[in-house]
């Protein structure tokens, strides 16, 4: 249970899936926009933006074609030049139709005022609080995957303040290598993105968290930062959830955020690699979040690669490019295979919180039959929240939410260790998710009398 | 593209090798070891009771899921047949054979099937099995054949009885230590095996081999044997020390008996066991104890399979007790 090669990690629980990272020596292939581009409104934690275009309009690449709707709400852009034709109900990853604005690609035509060139800009002109404001008008949110909008967490609520911002380059699910290959590859603009980042925050220690397995970019990111003051690279153990936020800040700071509460609680602020790179281009570059590095992979697909991606562009055409949709495929997986959701039809847009779209075949896509729990108590080991998910999952079956609270349900982070070890079978993600959307629509109502 | 035939489900998409069928079978490979010294030390009679043993209970099992329950039969996942091994185990080998069967049912249909199934079962089905045959038939369950003799014949005249009650009988009748430790097998006997007792529990080395597979595996964890056989060395060493003459060595207490299967494969058993690491520590100590309290205060010569089973009524509380911390619990909340 303890760290037996010193290497830093989160203190309990934790599963080692196969990693799998089919795509880590693919550079990043800029991938040419689509011809219809689909952008729903919704693509971050928060109220969705509104439409200020009628369809009809012609729109450049980088303007704003929905406005934030409140402070937890952020901008979206256009990420082709053309025509607006559609403004309508549309599915999204979620499997839901939601709001989206459709585009006819017509050229490529971008926004005045964006800069296109590679040179690195390294001087940083704006203060804190224009950063903050940028970045909001940009578009900017996690890209980890949690989408919350960059702006809320640079603003740190009323007499709490952060001491230190860690950086997420852990990349835990399997997979994946979109943050990999980005910081093989813009080191020095993520460098500055964490710069900038560090001054919106006003602090003036920055960690990045890489997994030791990404040997290669451990090497790049501490040769970059050894003149650097104030950014060290950590390395940490090879462990799944290792880039969960409240593992992260364990594993590298050894504090605790408490139930309930936010990293802010204990003095810091986490943000994903991409997130760093696209605080660059924002505030450098004057370049609104109009693309991101999607990871695609799949054991039998023929070119698993990573793509610059439109913001809009159909999951079923980054497949097509990668070498089409396999015969065998049983599951196509918006996300890593650990928290990922399942996609229902590939037609359906990349968003700001894809970090990547997995092919995975029949024989792996279908879950083997439910046992009864045997008490082996691998659910409980494996929590790296301390919870006991195979009590969880009988509260919920049995109805009795309350008792789930109690027993701190609303803190699991929804990792899936319990349901990855489990021998039996057993859904216990799937029974926790229940209770906890539960327990959430009785706070609602709660909180309405 | 045709894509009418993707499945939808709840992350994670991607499990363990890991399954109820895998751990019975990891089981099952690490009791053959024990299982093969049984048949060279008692005969083709040991493997008269194995086999009688694992058939049985995988047929009660099948038959009473599917005409008495009439539910899906559950056979194929292998704990009846680790019932079964383990019930067989814990027979000495000339136990005739339809006493076998009737413990079988017993330890399927009422200490399995009753509480509802595998996974349900509060008590050890195999234990519940050989404590109902030991009540029922307290004869039978103590006739031990002698080692090494009389290995091809199913019926055996020949018997003696074990170390314990050799013991048991003699400390009874004020017999000092010294003359008891003449009539019993040396150490060395002991740890290899070469003694009367049930079928499965004679060899200490085997047992230890097999629970060092478990243990490899990830099936047990050390936490159990370590604390139930540290338990009964340190307990009965401390009455050792207090009178050499009226007490066995601790030694002697932990290589006899059924200490290594119970402490390594029947208190380990992940259903009627603790969660939490020191819930294990707790309950591995408290069977200990009863153990020698049985062995050298109680009625009967060996105590190991009734400890199991009081602390088996136990682990709800003691899952209670040591639940694990919560990340993020503030203290004083």
């Amino acid at each position: 249970m303890k760290i037996f090669n010193g290497l830093a990690s989160f203190p309990r629980g934790g599963v080692h899936p196969q990693e799998l990272k089919l795509s880590a020596n693919r550079p990043i292939e800029f991938l040419s926009p689509p011809r219809i581009v689909t952008i729903p409104v919704s693509q971050h934690f928060g109220a969705p933006a509104k439409p200020i275009v009628k369809v009809g309009d012609k729109v450049k690449i980088g303007q704003v074609i929905a406005e934030a709707n409140g402070f937890v709400s952020t901008h979206i852009h256009a990420t082709v030049s053309g025509t607006v034709t559609k403004i309508e109900m549309c599915m999204d990853m979620s499997g839901y139709k939601r709001l989206a604005i459709i585009l006819n690609a017509e050229g490529e035509e971008w926004l005045e005022g964006i800069d296109l060139s590679r040179t690195l800009k390294a001087e940083i002109i704006l203060t804190g609080p224009q950063i903050i404001k940028k970045v909001q008008q940009d578009g900017l949110v996690g890209l980890g995957g949690a989408t919350f909008p960059l702006h809320v967490k640079l603003s740190p609520p009323q007499g709490k303040h952060a001491d230190v911002l860690l950086i997420n380059g852990v990349e835990c699910e399997p997979y994946l290598t979109a943050d990999h290959r980005l910081m093989l590859e813009k080191g020095p603009e993520i460098i500055v993105g964490i710069q900038i980042l560090m001054k919106a925050l006003n602090v003036s220690k920055a960690m990045i968290g890489i997994e030791a397995n990404k040997t290669d970019a451990i090497d790049h990111l501490s040769k970059l930062t050894k003149d650097t003051p104030g950014i060290k690279v950590v390395t940490l153990k090879v462990k799944y959830p290792q880039g969960a936020e409240k593992q992260l800040i364990e594993a590298i700071i050894k504090r605790q955020v408490p139930i309930g509460g936010l990293p802010i609680d204990v003095g810091c602020v986490v943000q994903n690699i991409g997130t760093a790179f696209a605080v660059y281009e924002s505030i450098q570059k004057n370049k609104p979040l109009v693309e991101r590095v999607v990871t695609v992979a799949g054991e039998s697909l023929n070119r698993s690669s990573n793509f610059l991606v439109r913001i809009g562009t159909p999951v079923s055409y980054l497949i097509e490019v990668a070498g089409g949709l396999p015969e065998d495929t049983g599951k196509i997986i918006g996300g890593g295979p650990m928290m990922g959701k399942a996609l229902n039809t590939p037609e359906v847009p990349v968003v700001k919180g894809t970090s990547g779209i997995l092919v995975l075949p029949r024989m792996y896509a279908k879950r083997d039959p439910v046992l009864p729990c045997i008490r082996c108590a691998r659910c409980v080991s494996h929590c790296p929240l301390g919870l006991e998910p195979y009590l969880l999952m009988n509260l919920v079956e049995k109805g009795m939410s309350e008792e789930a609270d109690r027993e701190a349900i609303m803190n699991c982070c929804e990792c899936g260790s319990c349901a990855y070890v489990c021998p039996a079978k057993r859904p216990l993600l799937d029974s926790i998710r229940l209770g906890k959307s539960f327990i959430a629509q009785q706070r609602k109502e709660k909180a309405k009398t | 593209m045709n894509h009418q035939k993707l499945i939808v489900s709840l992350s994670p998409h991607v499990y363990a090798p890991a399954s109820v069928r895998c751990i019975m079978m990891d089981v099952l490979i690490a009791l053959t070891p024990a299982l093969l010294w049984s048949i060279y030390v008692f005969g083709i009679n040991a493997l008269r009771v194995t086999l009688l043993g694992v058939a049985s209970c995988v047929v009660f099992e099948y038959l009473l899921q599917r005409y008495v329950l009439k539910i899906q039969p559950t056979v194929d996942d292998g704990s009846a047949a680790v019932t079964g091994l383990l019930l067989a185990f814990n027979l000495p080998s000339n136990i005739p054979s339809w006493m076998i069967i009737l413990g079988c049912f017993f330890a399927i249909a009422v200490a399995k099937l009753t509480f509802g199934g595998l996974g349900n079962n509060p008590f050890n089905p195999a234990l519940v099995g050989r404590v109902f045959l030991f009540v029922s038939f307290p004869v039978a369950m103590t006739s031990w054949p002698i080692p090494l003799t009389n290995r091809f014949q199913f019926i055996d005249a020949m018997t003696q009885a074990t170390p314990l009650s050799i013991v048991k009988e003699g400390l009874k009748n004020r017999i000092p230590v010294v003359d008891l430790m003449a009539k019993i097998p040396n150490y060395f006997d002991l740890f290899i095996g070469n003694r009367a007792g049930c079928i499965g529990e004679i060899s200490v080395l085997l047992l230890f081999l097999g629970g060092l597979y478990l243990l490899y595996r990830k099936v047990i964890s050390w936490q159990i044997p370590v604390s139930m056989i540290g338990a009964i060395f340190a307990f009965s060493g401390i009455l050792w020390m207090i009178d050499p003459s009226a007490y066995m060595t601790p030694l002697f207490q932990i290589l006899t008996g059924g200490v290594f299967l119970g402490a390594i494969f029947m208190a380990t058993d992940m259903v009627t066991s603790p969660m939490m690491p020191w819930g294990m520590i707790i309950f591995g100590a408290f069977i200990g104890i009863l153990t020698v309290i049985i062995r050298v205060f109680g009625a009967y010569p060996e105590g190991v399979s009734f400890a199991i089973l009081i602390m088996n009524a136990f682990v709800p509380l003691i899952d209670k007790l040591t639940k694990p911390r919560k990340y993020g619990k503030v203290k004083n909340v």
